[in-house]
């Protein structure tokens, strides 16, 4: 990854949105680019604004609990900056750059400024509509409805599979990671578990290993879901064993 | 109790707040109590966000707190505020257990618990808490639909830039600067000064 797009994963960064590679990189970056820095400082700051909008009310009991296990715990000596657990050994002992500071500080130049705001606006605007073809926008609803409940599992091959509820939007999204390319000629097929019998929520994209889709149809009263390798172009019934069986979340 | 009231108004409670963990860092228990009263609300209610899962959700929001004691001697005030290494810290907790798998399959093992777990948490919101809601809410207004998604599922259900880009069908670069300059945005509505 170059220094540019390094600097662009700031929001990324504060937002604990990256792979743990991704990370230590950026933070190796960070030890040299003094701009990244202030602002990683004030991102992560803001990010902490969208936390504190979040408070809720916690179970009384639990205030005797952490004041009693805290008496169990040795405190750390002082010493070691204060960032995240993995930050520190990544950023220790690294060299300043010259190089790179001057790259970082063009790259954050180059990326101030209303033209490319105005740019960026008319990009969005293209990129609504392109994607509304493809559902994303029901993905994104699903996603960030207040009352979106998530279950994860893992599939076979190290591929894990998350199914995302809004019960206020009656649908469903199954996310996939991971997943091996079906056999030729077979479809991955989605299924929504309504006591017992399953009713299809749609296909995958075959070609795709990573990928969200919008579980096709109204979750009603289904329990549960599952996932399927079929025919290609679906069948009326699963005709094989399922891959995943989840329990819808409640 | 008394000495931090409120973290709704972190303004002025955060000096209090860094002189607190100062104490605590000497390991004073009462001066850790008043953190905990000052930062609990908060930093349950990231978690639960990110987790969903009502009874994981308080196991890691524990475990986030008994974390500020252990390292309070690290906390250094010239890098941040006391109140965003917290939050910090409860945000990547949430993250990390949200992304391991293991996790999901004693998330799945606990639902049916869960699901008979009667509510207790209708206390009254306090009114900070509330003005510190509606200024956020306000804020997110004002970025693009596509910057406001992406925060969004990054932040409130924990996705990786990645499964961002996977979900609302966006170019990784897009997505990337979706974020950045999102939460630029909102650190200007806000001012966030770090």
């Amino acid at each position: 990854m170059s220094t540019a797009d390094l600097h662009t994963l700031t929001g990324a960064y504060a937002l604990h949105a990256l792979s743990d590679e991704e990370r230590q990189a950026f933070e190796r970056h960070l030890g040299e680019c003094e701009p990244c820095t202030q602002e990683t400082a004030e991102l992560s700051a803001t990010a902490a604004r969208l936390g504190l909008a979040v408070s809720l009310p916690p179970r009384p009991a639990m205030r005797e609990d952490v004041l009693r296990q805290i008496r169990t715990v040795r405190q750390e000596g002082p010493g070691g900056p204060a960032l995240p657990r993995r930050a520190r050994t990544a950023s220790r002992g690294r060299p300043v750059s010259r190089w790179a500071l001057a790259a970082c500080l063009a790259a954050a130049a180059a990326l101030g400024g209303t033209a490319v705001w105005q740019h960026e606006r008319a990009e969005d605007a293209l990129e609504q509509a392109r994607r509304a073809d493809r559902g994303a926008n029901d993905i994104a609803a699903v996603l960030t409805a207040p009352d979106a409940r998530s279950r994860t599992t893992k599939l076979a091959g190290g591929a894990t599979g998350t199914v995302v509820v809004s019960d206020s939007r009656d649908r469903a999204v199954f996310m996939a990671s991971g997943m091996t390319e079906p056999p030729r000629g077979k479809v991955y097929q989605l299924w929504f578990d309504d006591d017992g019998s399953m009713r299809s929520a749609g296909l995958m994209d075959p070609a795709r290993t990573s990928q969200a889709v919008l579980m096709r149809g109204a979750v009603g009263g289904a329990s549960g879901m599952g996932v399927t390798v079929e025919p290609k172009g679906g069948s009326e019934q699963p005709t094989s064993t399922p891959l995943a069986l989840l329990n819808l979340p409640a | 109790m008394n000495e931090v009231a409120q973290i709704g108004r972190h303004h002025s409670a955060e000096p209090d707040l860094q002189e607190l963990l100062r104490r605590v860092a000497l390991g004073d228990e009462q001066a850790f109590a008043s953190v905990y009263d000052a930062v609990v609300g908060p930093v349950l209610g990231v978690v639960r966000a990110v987790l969903r899962d009502r009874a994981q959700s308080e196991e890691v929001a524990q475990e986030v707190l008994v974390e500020v004691w252990r390292t309070a001697p690290r906390f250094r005030s010239d890098r941040g505020t006391a109140v965003n290494w917290i939050l910090t810290m409860a945000h990547q907790r949430a993250v990390d257990r949200v992304r391991s798998v293991e996790a999901a399959a004693a998330r799945d093992h606990k639902a049916a618990q869960l699901d008979r777990t009667p509510e207790y948490d209708d206390v009254t919101e306090q009114v900070e808490a509330r003005l510190e809601r509606e200024q956020v809410r306000r804020c997110l207004r004002t970025l693009t639909d596509i910057q406001r998604q992406a925060v969004d599922l990054a932040y409130y259900r924990g996705l990786t830039y990645r499964e961002v880009a996977e979900a609302l069908a966006l170019p990784l670069g897009t997505v990337k600067t979706r974020l950045r300059d999102g939460l630029i945005r909102l650190r200007d509505c806000l001012g966030v000064t770090a």
